[in-house]
């Protein structure tokens, strides 16, 4: 037994796609190639090879998310984390907050952030610094993008530079990417041993 | 190409002599990246059920309706004859009435997707690949919105 989870988790549930996933054992040279694996390996998860439908933007769009959330310099990698969190709670994707809330967790060595998130979501109260980074975050997300000139000085009234705002607006606009392929591709399932 | 002639920096209207144009370089291969993402959203080598014209189209279409006019005209000039798709008047009625409205949800009401969107879509015989390539250039320019509404308010602008 299963159910599809719609609260914000800590624990990370399994992903169950909406449609086929391309069939390993059937795919094709250039899905093979995209997804950089060989017919017998069987570590691919059922979410890539969702994407492995498209392949010619799958064999762009994991370089340029690895470059986006990893590159060194700019922001810390766990406030960067912070604007996948923002964005996925504003786009309600349950898998992708859960998976980076834990990233965040590992990276800054506390759940206290992400404690509060998921216990009072958008209106939790952050640090200062925090506050200002998922606020823009947040406003960036929203449909139409609602961030503002005033958003932007909070930012940098708590210090951040130019090249931490760029990589915040950066992981930020991904995660408006990927939450439209997790959320709307797919289900966040809670299995019954989990329960 | 300078990546300030890539066109999500085009269109943010920033340039090298900016004050943001040095951070901006830093990250020069992410520019390089989406790039070369818009090319393989918008003009790929299998389009499947979604040719070219239409999927500029639908561009123009998320990014004017999530208030970004500066990049919907970047996609006009590439929809030539499926205006009608870009305004949502419907064209071919089954299929245009299914998809018009999920890729305004999916686009501007993500959190509100349920499966039974997907098998709208399934239900008027759109394909399991023609569902993920719509997916990801709905994906996409929801992300090259707002990269260019940041830049554009990193740069002093609204």
């Amino acid at each position: 037994m299963s159910k599809v989870l719609h609260k914000f988790t800590r624990k990370v549930p399994k992903w169950r796609p909406r449609v086929k996933p391309v069939k390993l054992a059937d795919a094709t040279p250039a899905q093979l190639e995209a997804l950089k694996v060989t017919p017998s390996s069987t570590k691919v998860s059922e979410y890539v090879l969702t994407l492995a439908h498209d392949v010619e933007i799958l064999k762009v769009r994991s370089p340029l998310f690895n470059a986006i959330m990893y590159d060194k310099g700019g922001m810390s990698r766990s406030e960067r984390e912070l604007g996948a969190i923002a964005a996925s709670m504003v786009n309600r994707c349950v898998y992708c907050a859960a998976v980076h809330a834990d990233r965040h967790d590992k990276l800054s060595s506390s759940t206290e952030v992400t404690d509060k998130l998921l216990a009072r979501g958008m209106n939790a109260e952050l640090s200062p610094r925090d506050a200002a980074i998922f606020n823009l975050a947040r406003k960036l997300s929203e449909s139409p993008p609602q961030a503002n000139a005033e958003d932007l000085m909070a930012l940098r009234k708590v210090g951040l530079k130019n090249e931490e705002i760029l990589d915040l607006i950066l992981s930020t606009s991904l995660f408006g990417w990927a939450n439209r392929l997790m959320h709307v591709l797919g289900d966040p399932i809670q299995l019954a041993e989990d329960e | 190409m300078s990546i300030f002639e890539t066109n999500t920096l085009v269109v943010s209207g920033v340039s090298p002599e900016d004050g943001i144009g040095e951070a901006i370089s830093t990250r020069s291969n992410i520019f390089e990246l989406t790039q070369l993402a818009e090319a393989s959203v918008l003009r790929p080598m299998e389009y499947g059920m979604f040719p070219h014209d239409v999927r500029a189209a639908l561009a123009y279409r998320i990014a004017a309706n999530a208030g970004e006019t500066q990049l919907a005209e970047h996609y006009a000039a590439a929809f030539g004859d499926n205006y009608n798709i870009a305004q949502s008047r419907i064209i071919e009625e089954k299929l245009d009435s299914t998809l018009i409205p999920f890729v305004d949800k999916a686009a501007h009401a993500t959190k509100d997707i349920v499966a039974e969107d997907i098998l709208k879509l399934q239900a008027v015989g759109v394909s399991d690949a023609d569902i993920v390539r719509l997916c990801e250039l709905i994906a996409f320019v929801a992300y090259q919105v707002r990269v260019v509404v940041g830049l554009r308010l990193m740069n002093g602008g609204i």
